[in-house]
């Protein structure tokens, strides 16, 4: 994986020394709140209802063992002993004191890793696909670009103050693992024929108030102006997107009110008038990027697969592990372990600093010490032998991270809602909780299907691309969860419409039962919920939900 | 009756103005003062030397109850008492009204 | 109180003109973009230094053709979060090949500074506090950069290729 280089680690330094004076002249009060929200927030320090929440990036989700044991440290040292994975591929502590935080900086400069832009109105962790690096679908490694971007996007002179908030994300793979559509900025990598790399470029997707998906404004930008058509986006929202309104600030909002063709125009005119080869991205310097990226050393001695299938044959639980929580790795004997942090009746995303270390530590055992963070807020370790399955699941099911649950519904996407954030507007961890432990039982029959939940309209838990989405508000002083159906996040991007009124916290899971009671009925084959829902519409599910008993 | 609360500048703490220009993190101790006395109570704590040890300070509702202060919303509970779910096999409370 | 990029502090020495105020003899003198446009070519025969306030939703394109004539051209901030004056400076610098003084004001605060400057900025129209607080060590703080700007510091892809600018 990248490692910094003296130039990487002299930045990382004075930023931390940079902030630490913030911090001093906010204690001494030389700065106004107003004045210093910015400037945390560039670091990634919000005030949440009972502390400090402190976002870490974890850029495009790819931690080392040492990093993850770094956070595990911070977790215990400076949290209560747990942290909190999110849908941007990052972790969160949710008991931080401000006075402590340019020591956790100063940690996490450490081991290479800093907070920076995990929120404010600039470029966020640009995200990528969990499994790159070791997916048998992909063109290249997307995290080269990944990374690339990464450092271009970090403290951008020019677009530091932004109308709002700017997520890039990148696949390059046949499947999108990334949820590109849903970014204000996708990249998907494309080989054009004559065999040069570039992307396709799609702008304008968002959730939030107004859910919107991409538009390709460009079907391939050849690698070499990767920078100059970013800056030519990027200058054209800070111009013309909206600072009047909050809600409609995102770029989305410039895109759909121009129209996308007419904003690719834009983009195209200041492109060209832009001095593209004063920016332009040498192949040489891409190379030396992607070769932080090499392989691992492989072990490729043949498995013994015949070992592997008896001991699935004895152990039902490592069977339905494998069933559900192992992906096809690019190299043979070789498989890509998702972790799930999902286990019933728990928290979505939260691991404790024990688990960190565990997890850490059979990384390094066991799959090259590297670890990915997914959007779906699980951990992923990329390269791991077949015949050490067993061995690692094993061991992580004695630690309580043994759960079969991926792509299943227990598999929830959950913001952490009103037991923690201050924009919530009802809990969301809770409701997750609930589902989970009503829907284990059933979920093998049920099959691949995504719930996602959110407590406010910020949308954070994705619920617009749940196939059932759930978003919490308040209505009058009482939690009420607006349901969504029919969302989709990959390929096949849709977002979800609203069912109709919502219900009451204490039926949410009474009333996700019913619609799944539709479904199973209902569905043809293979279905999966999105199809079956565009087959048969809302109304037998409004039926099933609504109708007077 | 209304109460200011705000979180602690060096930590985020939630914590409770008490009359005479005190801040406590226990919501037993804030002063709790009648709709019309709410606005002058909020102009004492935002008029405390400066730099002020609480951010963004404001009101809110709350009551009395068995000699214990609770705020009305669920928001104000949570951050009085802490997340109703805790972090993995922490769990204290569950969902009113859930299964 | 004016700082400017060296980190020193000075009075500002120009008149800024309302649209109203008749031009004097020869001061250096702003006026605003509105005024500019109606009677450019009056003004561009004015003996004093000249300078342009450019509100920040304004092209900079407008104003393009009268580069050479100006000496001073005056961003704004109406909030240190709207960034537009960012681009505006450096279409201004970079595409325009504007040389003359490029000034911010409005809300502008400490910890920016540095944006501004690599944006092309040369001088920051500051309050009292910026003495106290010794605004001009804020040039300093970071000097590791990940793209190029217009103030045509080293940026560290073309560093590490060895061809610092």
């Amino acid at each position: 994986m990248y490692r910094y280089d003296d130039f990487d680690h002299r930045f990382i330094d004075e930023r931390v020394a940079q902030y630490r004076d913030q911090v001093r002249r906010r204690l001494a009060g030389q700065l106004s709140e107003d004045e210093f929200r910015p400037l945390r927030l560039m670091n990634g320090l919000y005030l949440q209802l009972h502390a400090y929440m402190l976002r870490v990036a974890i850029p495009y989700g790819v931690l080392s063992s040492n990093q993850l044991r770094k956070l595990a440290q911070i977790g215990r040292r400076f949290d209560r002993g747990y942290g909190h994975f999110t849908t941007r591929q990052n972790i969160q502590f949710h008991w931080i004191k401000l006075e402590e935080t340019p020591d956790i900086l100063a940690e996490l400069a450490s081991v290479e890793m800093h907070a920076i832009q995990t929120s404010g109105n600039s470029f966020r962790n640009t995200t990528t696909d969990p499994f790159a690096g070791a997916a048998a679908d992909e063109i290249e490694d997307p995290r080269t670009y990944a990374e690339i971007i990464r450092q271009w996007s970090t403290l951008h002179p020019e677009f530091s103050f932004l109308p709002r908030k700017f997520k890039i994300a990148i696949s390059a793979a046949t499947e999108d693992r990334a949820a590109v559509k849903m970014h204000d900025l996708g990249l998907y990598l494309r080989r054009n024929e004559a065999g040069e790399i570039g992307f396709e470029v799609m702008v304008g997707g968002g959730l939030g108030r107004t859910p919107l998906l991409s538009h390709t404004i460009n079907p391939f930008v050849p690698r070499r102006h990767l920078f100059s058509y970013l800056e030519a986006v990027l200058r054209v929202y800070n111009q013309y997107g909206r600072r009047d309104n909050l809600y409609k600030s995102r770029i989305k909002i410039l895109v759909q009110s121009l129209g996308p063709k007419k904003f690719a125009e834009e983009v195209e005119a200041e492109w060209n008038a832009s001095d593209r080869e004063a920016v332009a991205l040498p192949d040489t310097y891409v190379r030396e990027i992607a070769a932080a990226f090499a392989p691992p050393n492989y072990d490729r001695s043949p498995t013994d697969e015949g070992a592997i299938t008896r001991d699935a044959a004895g152990n039902s639980g490592f069977a339905r592990w494998l069933k559900h929580n192992i992906a096809t790795h690019k190299v043979p004997d070789h498989a890509i372990v998702t972790i799930s942090l999902k286990p019933i009746g728990e928290t979505p995303g939260d691991c404790t600093s024990d688990q960190m270390d565990l997890i850490a530590a059979l990384a390094d055992e066991l799959g090259h010490g590297e670890i990915r963070v997914t959007y779906e807020q699980n951990l992923v370790l990329p390269h791991v032998r077949r015949d050490r399955l067993f061995t690692l699941w094993q061991k992580l099911d004695a630690a309580g991270l043994g759960s079969s649950n991926i792509g299943l519904i227990s598999d929830i996407i959950c913001c952490p809602g009103m037991d923690y954030c201050s924009l919530a507007t009802a809990r969301s961890i809770p409701v997750a909780q609930d589902l989970s432990r009503h829907l284990a039982a059933r979920e093998e029959a049920i099959g691949n299907f995504s719930i996602k939940i959110s407590g406010c309209i910020n949308a954070c838990g994705h619920h617009h691309l749940g196939n059932i989405g759930i978003l919490g508000v308040d209505k009058n002083g009482e939690e009420v969860y607006q349901i969504t159906l029919g969302g989709d996040a990959g390929n096949d991007a849709a977002i979800g419409a609203i069912l109709g009124p919502a219900v009451k916290s204490g039926e949410v899971t009474a009333s996700i039962d019913k619609l799944i009671d539709v479904y199973l009925d209902r569905r043809e084959g293979s279905e999966r919920f999105p199809e079956t829902y565009r087959r048969i519409g809302a109304k037998p599910f409004k039926d099933a939900l609504y109708a007077p008993r | 009756m209304q109460l200011v609360t705000g979180n602690r500048l060096r930590d985020g703490v939630p914590v409770y103005f008490i009359e005479g220009g005190r801040w406590s993190p226990a919501l037993d101790d804030a002063s709790l003062v009648d709709d019309s006395k709410a606005d002058s109570l909020l102009a004492e704590a935002l008029g405390g030397p400066k730099p002020l040890p609480v951010v963004a300070p404001i009101l809110i509702e709350a009551t009395r109850q068995n000699g214990h202060i609770e705020g009305l919303s669920l928001r104000e509970r949570i951050r009085a008492q802490g997340p109703t779910t805790g972090p993995m096999t922490h769990q204290r409370l569950v969902i009113p009204g859930a299964s | 109180m004016l700082l400017v990029e060296d980190g020193t502090l000075g009075e500002d020495r120009w008149r800024h003109l309302e649209d109203d105020e008749a031009v004097p003899e020869d001061p250096a003198i702003t006026v605003s973009l509105a005024r500019w446009l109606k009677t450019r070519d009056t003004l561009r025969t004015h003996n004093g230094k000249l300078g342009l306030r450019l509100p920040n939703n304004a092209a900079p394109e407008e104003i393009a053709p009268d580069l050479d004539r100006l000496d001073l051209i005056v961003l704004n901030f109406p909030k240190f979060t709207d960034g537009r004056a960012y681009s505006q400076a450096r279409l201004l610098r970079d595409r325009f090949g504007y040389k003359g003084e490029l000034r911010a004001t409005g809300d502008v605060l400490r910890d920016q500074l540095l944006f501004m400057r690599r944006c092309g900025f040369n001088s920051f129209v500051v309050g009292e506090r910026a003495v106290a607080e010794e605004w001009g060590k804020a040039f300093g703080e970071v000097d590791v950069f990940y793209q190029k700007a217009a103030d045509g510091t080293p940026w560290v892809m073309r560093q590490r290729l060895g061809k610092p600018n």
